[in-house]
């Protein structure tokens, strides 16, 4: 079988697969950016018990691998009563971690605003919620956003493995793909090249695009 | 131990079983033998290849670096999971059979040396460019410049960047569970499909995951400290 006749006949299939894959990866960055901000914030936080919660979260997270946690969460999490369906399962789970990992870019970021900027939002007397929204996190979230857009990377690749649950999504076709066919070659490598171009031709410049944008927003650029 | 938190009114199908996990630890501590040996040859591998590209994105050959530069962005912009099963079976293919070891290592050892290439590219940046000068004044070839001069004064600071990853490796291996490695995950998967309990077992896992990589982490940090000392940084 010639690749072009390869392709046409399960393209229908790696293109399912890739939606399932982008649904995935939406999913997981919205849940990652909710958790980053909430645990970042947290950590900062001087009561002990609220930033105890956001330490503990973090270090779970950061500590074992994604894979043991989209297991745990998947296999035992029912025997306390919460049971999700697979989907949900693995968007949750890549949103866990990388949202982990995010709390600390997003304490890094607030970390970087200049001390003076602070003082001057208090004397202008703001209240610590709008100094946080108005000042603070504006010029933070362009100080991180580099670092926001390898994570990004992370987090779609981090989704390929929710095929090990069952979720149909590239991985999992092409896994599939593979056991009918046996062209290894064939099915991985498009599989390899359809990552590499969400990741790198998609994701990529919309990060790009992004950092530029927030920078003509604050008058950086 | 969890009695007193009434888990089993609260919830009815936790049921914690003590003598269980006493019966898979020894199962469990065997495969976390096998995780640690996956990750270290894995990080042998990156460390070597890792520098082996930095060098080469260096080189005068502009088809060489761009081409390597390529392949290091391609293999850090795709899964590592799609990479372990396209060198596990694609070899088969073309007649080379490879043993789910040596494929996993390969994969991993591939996968981490682009980002490793990327830790020591800062650092052969970090060394200034009159030691380049001096060398050719005191008429060293390129190698010797770089075995004598370059490359030793680049690893120091790069010392952190590269640790960072030896624990990014250990927390990757359970990857290497789906083409049959016997690292912790394929063990506590095995020990979950025999009697239908997983609670235990990938409990268990979680745990000895997070008491190995919390401490390493400590003490990369506290290596790195004292490395940054030790250069006056």
């Amino acid at each position: 079988m010639s690749l072009l006749e390869f392709l046409s006949q399960y393209w229908p299939r790696l293109m399912s697969g890739t939606g399932v894959t982008v649904a995935q990866f939406l999913l997981g960055a919205v849940l990652t950016v909710g958790l980053a901000l909430v645990f970042g914030l947290m950590k900062m936080s001087s009561n002990r018990a609220i930033k105890g919660s956001a330490v503990v979260y973090i270090e779970i997270f950061r500590g074992t691998s994604l894979l043991v946690q989209l297991y745990w969460i998947f296999f035992v999490l029912p025997l306390f009563g919460v049971t999700l369906e697979k989907f949900t399962a693995g968007w949750v789970a890549i949103g866990l971690n990388a949202g982990a990992y995010g709390a600390e870019l997003v304490r890094g970021g607030i970390m970087s605003v200049p001390k003076g900027q602070w003082e001057a939002a208090t004397a202008i007397n703001m209240s610590a919620a709008s100094r946080m929204r108005r000042i603070i996190l504006p010029q933070a979230l362009v100080n991180m956003l580099p670092a926001w857009g390898n994570l990004m990377v992370e987090i779609l690749k981090g989704t390929a493995l929710v095929s090990l649950i069952s979720v149909t999504d590239l991985m999992f076709q092409a896994k599939q793909i593979n056991a009918s066919t046996y062209l290894s070659a064939q099915i991985f490598g498009t599989a390899l090249i359809i990552y590499y171009i969400l990741a790198r031709f998609l994701l990529t410049p919309f990060m790009r695009w992004l950092e530029g944008f927030m920078a003509r927003k604050l008058g950086r650029a | 131990m969890f009695d007193w938190l009434f888990m089993d009114e609260w919830f009815p199908k936790f049921d914690w079983r003590w003598d269980y996990t006493w019966e898979i630890l020894p199962r469990l501590i065997e495969a976390t033998g096998n995780t640690l040996i996956a990750a270290a040859a894995g990080y042998l591998i990156a460390l070597v290849l890792g520098l082996v590209f930095a060098l080469a994105q260096r080189s005068q050959s502009r088809v060489l670096t761009f081409f390597v530069r390529e392949f290091v962005e391609f293999v850090r912009s795709t899964p590592l999971l799609l990479q372990i099963f396209f060198i596990f079976y694609v070899g088969p293919q073309f007649g080379i059979t490879l043993s789910p070891w040596v494929s996993g290592m390969i994969a991993i050892g591939l996968h981490y040396s682009c980002y490793l290439s990327e830790v020591y590219r800062g650092g052969l940046d970090s060394v200034p460019k009159g030691q380049w000068e001096a060398a050719t004044a005191l008429n060293m070839t390129t190698v010797q410049t770089y075995k004598r001069l370059i490359i030793p004064q680049a690893i120091p600071p790069a010392i952190p960047g590269l640790g960072n990853y030896l624990v990014g490796i250990f927390k990757d291996t359970p990857m290497l569970s789906v083409i049959g490695v016997a690292e912790l995950i394929h063990t506590a998967n095995a020990i979950g499909s025999e009697t239908w309990r997983y609670l235990e077992a990938y409990t268990m896992v979680g745990i000895i995951f997070l008491a190995l990589s919390l401490p390493a982490a400590g003490l990369i940090r506290a290596f790195e400290g004292f490395v940054r000392r030790k250069l006056g940084m």
